[in-house]
């Protein structure tokens, strides 16, 4: 398993997400964003920052990177992405996600651990809750400005109808006023993966949770 | 080269913070009876084929899922 991740000008999480997947026991390097071809890696992570300043929106510039292009390809052909915070605003303005990142309702950066509810997994049998299945629930940090998940509501049914909704925030954790506190979506095909908190954040017991290797090991596998 | 100016705003229905954060602090100063604030970005361009300008906001300058935008195309004198 060989993990790519690409570094734009104002990148500046792609050295934990390369630590992250390395975690995983996968291998991982850095992509430029002017490098048009990805040497046949097997997955691809969109890291979080401020590629391009984020000069007029939030992830607009950086779609048309060369790289871009070429994670667009490798998308289509059915490879898995992972886009994390600007990496998940780069997806949705690249029309590889549905949806787009506002401003935070109460326009403050946000920078706390928050628990999401992982919606797309297999419900875990709980003998200790009685036999319910319950939803694993992860605890990642989530550090962002625009994080607020907005889609028009009939395409907000439509993912929570297709199963889409990837991750949730806990509820009452909802740091950023996101609609239906969606944390992360994936695709229709389900290979491309965006959420806003930060997985590569949390893979070291040192700090405390070590749930984001769930995430790069879900989209790994093809179900994030 | 004939000019351009962009106007984009946030869509009708679509919350907007900082729109309310200036509506919230103008009574502050003295300025009352405003509602309804909206902020929004103003891009100023010149373009040898204006024709394209429709094109131009739709793929980069606004985000037509949350921003409307207006373009305004200016004398082509300056």
């Amino acid at each position: 398993m060989r993990w790519g991740i690409v570094q734009f000008p104002g990148s500046c999480d792609e050295r934990d997400a390369l630590h992250a997947c390395e975690r995983t026991g996968a291998e991982a390097r850095l992509l430029w964003h002017e490098e048009r071809d990805l040497g046949g890696i097997d997955a691809v992570v969109v890291p979080g920052g401020f590629s391009y300043g984020d000069y007029l929106r939030a992830g607009a510039i950086a779609r048309f990177s060369p790289a871009m292009e070429a994670v667009g390809e490798f998308a289509a052909a059915g490879g898995p992405v992972l886009g994390i915070c600007n990496g998940f605003q780069v997806l949705c303005e690249a029309g590889l996600l549905p949806g787009a990142l506002l401003l935070n309702e109460n326009l403050r950066f946000t920078c706390r651990q928050v628990d999401l509810v992982e919606e797309s997994s297999i419900d875990a049998f709980a003998p200790e809750k009685g036999g319910q299945s319950i939803k694993p629930r992860l605890s990642i940090p989530a550090k962002h400005g625009e994080g607020r998940y907005y889609a028009p509501g009939a395409v907000l049914d439509a993912l929570e109808a297709n199963g889409q909704v990837a991750y949730r925030y806990a509820p009452g954790q909802n740091p950023n006023g996101s609609a239906r506190d969606i944390a992360g979506v994936r695709n229709e095909a389900g290979n491309v993966v965006g959420l806003m908190p930060h997985p590569e954040h949390a893979v070291d017991p040192l700090t405390g949770s070590t749930d984001g290797l769930r995430v790069f090991e879900a989209v790994a596998k093809g179900r994030g | 080269m004939p000019r351009a100016r962009v106007l984009i705003r946030p869509k009708e229905g679509i919350l907007d913070p900082q729109g309310k954060a200036v509506e919230r602090a103008l009574p502050a100063l003295g300025f009352e009876g405003i509602e309804h604030v909206r902020v929004g970005r103003v891009v100023e361009l010149e373009i040898d084929e204006p024709g394209r300008l429709g094109e131009l906001c739709e793929k980069l300058l606004a985000n037509p899922l949350i921003e409307d935008y207006e373009i305004e195309q200016l004398d082509g004198a300056g």
